[in-house]
């Protein structure tokens, strides 16, 4: 589903900074991929060029067997294929909360207003806020609008789903309900890429759990092992730390 | 919009009172000053005489222009006809409109200058024919100005090396001259030019008043786009990503997502540019548009009247950008979002 082989990225901020050292990843369709790891690890960068929202320097990155580093390569179709939510919801405030699922299924997927406007409700009574359809996302809760978010990314009908840190800007009473809609989406078989501190998430969802720190991988596990016996030292410091 | 007035001593009532109160005070004391000032100049104010130039309504007549018997008096569609033979058998007609009178009979010798027939002439004056004159090239330079500050604005941050680069040395040249001295550019060299060349291949030249248009537009557009591209840049990068992230093009996301955002921020940096163009467009009577400032002008030495007429000239400019000031905080609280 997703190929990630050895892929390197650098920033000129403007000093370089080497912030992907050959990081290589891959994950199976249905699988539910968690990447911890401190700020500044490289994780969301990593995720970020898993859509190509950040051009990687090195390597290769194959979604669904395309090649997203190649030039030619059709961009806006994989994007299409790949939802993304971001730490900062980033709805549109122009539009409603209906308008923000059906603008990029008319202008994308070129579907008709009705059938957009179907799918649309059907997903926000799936993220359980379909009676707000009418309003303007500002008059949202955070956690209501990073599950408008959601299900605006699952318009497009995509086959993976990326997470950038979906709970962190959010109040804390509010993470639980935009976890149980990730939750949900893991158990109906989401192929699903999770940037998160969400320990409890992690541990309950995850396939794998990926450690990141300094720009590279440094452990892979499931979960069980993972958080209970890490291997390398970093991550049991980095455990500790947020346990 | 919102005051936060928490963040000092609160103000009580009299605070408020007390300086309305001052406003008012301030206001007459200038309404004052200026009626002193103009019962001091040694001028005799004549008011009265001003309307005759916003709508004509006086009776005008017709004069035979040439020595004979008149002939022939009949109507011609809307208009009525006096025919005037003279010596050499040869026939003038002189036309009077419908409703206008005839004063002559058939079988009349009429002298040259004989008042044949008298009509109330009504229609607009010469300063509201400017207004007008004014208020259409406004409204064309504004429409200009938006095509083209959008997509220079657009150009300006694109990053194709031609687009960007001539976008930039267009707004700085623009933006770096006097407009008066770019509209005689336009209108004398430029102008000269395509109304030769189209004389050429057999058109008509075009008028001053699309020069003049063009100008405006070409300058209004330079500010446009920097506004524009103000705007665009304003707008959280996140928006962008999130509409690319779904699969939407650069220009669908553009059009759809930024644009939308940033014209609303930019809607009262734009009606300042606005209100601008329309007293800028007070130049154009250098290249014979005959627009509100110029048409004050030819009515001031004809009249002699100088301070009625400009006092009327800034009250009108004043009606037309307070009007589209309005316009814009119209549209302003309706895109509040």
């Amino acid at each position: 589903m997703i190929n990630a082989t050895n892929v390197h990225k650098f920033f000129y901020t403007p000093d370089r900074l080497h912030a992907l050292r050959g990081v290589s990843l891959s994950v199976a369709p249905a699988e539910v991929v968690v990447i911890i790891g401190p700020s500044g690890s490289g994780k969301s960068t990593f995720l970020r060029c898993l859509n190509r929202l950040e051009y990687a320097d090195e390597g290769s990155i194959l979604i669904e067997g395309r090649d997203i580093l190649d030039p030619d390569c059709e961009i806006n179709e994989v994007r299409a294929e790949v939802g993304m939510v971001f730490q900062s919801f980033n709805l549109f405030p122009h539009l409603t909360v209906l308008e923000n699922l059906t603008l990029a299924q008319t202008t994308v997927r070129k579907r008709g207003k009705a059938e957009a406007e179907k799918k649309g409700m059907e997903l926000l009574r799936k993220v359980g806020i379909a009676e707000k359809h009418s309003v303007y996302p500002d008059q949202l809760s955070g956690g209501q609008q990073q599950r408008v978010a959601i299900a605006r990314a699952l318009a497009m009908d995509p086959k993976a789903m990326l997470f950038d840190e979906p709970t962190s800007a959010l109040d804390p009473e509010m993470v639980g309900e935009v976890l149980d809609v990730m939750k949900n989406l893991a158990r109906e078989g989401m192929t699903m890429v999770v940037v998160t501190h969400e320990m409890g998430f992690a541990r309950e969802v995850a396939d794998r759990v990926v450690f990141m720190d300094q720009g590279s991988i440094l452990e892979v596990g499931s979960p069980d092992r993972f958080f209970t016996a890490p291997e390398h030292d970093r991550t049991k410091l980095f455990l500790s730390q947020i346990l | 919009m919102t005051q936060y007035r928490g963040l000092d001593k609160p103000k009580g009532r009299g605070f408020f009172l007390f300086w309305k109160a001052m406003f008012v005070a301030a206001m007459l004391a200038l309404v004052a000053f200026f009626w002193v000032a103009s019962s001091s100049v040694e001028y005799i104010w004549r008011w009265n005489r001003v309307p005759q130039y916003f709508w004509v309504n006086e009776a005008a007549d017709v004069r035979a222009e040439a020595e004979g018997d008149v002939t022939i008096i009949d109507r011609q569609g809307n208009e009525q006809r006096v025919v005037v033979r003279d010596a050499s058998g040869e026939e003038h007609p002189h036309m009077l409109p419908g409703e206008g009178t005839v004063l002559v009979s058939t079988g009349d010798f009429a002298y040259r200058g004989d008042v044949l027939g008298r009509y109330q002439l009504n229609k607009p004056g010469i300063l509201l024919e400017g207004l007008w004159i004014t208020l259409e090239v406004s409204v064309l330079a504004i429409i200009g100005g938006i095509v083209i500050g959008v997509v220079t604005g657009l150009c300006r941050i694109s990053i194709n090396p031609m687009l960007r680069w001539g976008s930039i040395a267009y707004i700085e040249i623009i933006r770096g001259s006097p407009l008066l001295v770019q509209i005689f550019l336009w209108y004398f060299v430029v102008g000269t030019l395509i109304n030769a060349l189209l004389e050429h291949v057999g058109l008509g030249g075009i008028s001053p008043l699309w020069y003049g248009v063009m100008a405006l537009a070409l300058f209004t557009g330079a500010y446009v786009a920097e506004i524009v591209r103000a705007g665009i840049q304003s707008v959280h990068r996140g928006q962008m990503e999130a509409a690319r992230s779904l699969g939407m093009s650069y220009a669908q996301a553009m059009r759809k997502v930024i644009l939308p955002q940033a014209f609303r921020r930019i809607m009262p940096p734009l009606a300042g540019q606005f209100i601008s163009l329309i007293k800028d467009s007070s130049l154009l009577g250098v290249i014979a548009i005959r627009e509100l400032t110029k048409a004050t002008r030819e009515v001031v030495t004809t009249s002699l009247q100088p301070f009625e007429l400009w006092i009327v000239c800034a009250v009108l400019y004043l009606v037309l950008t307070f009007t589209l000031s309005l316009f814009v905080q119209y549209l302003e609280r309706r895109a509040i979002r």
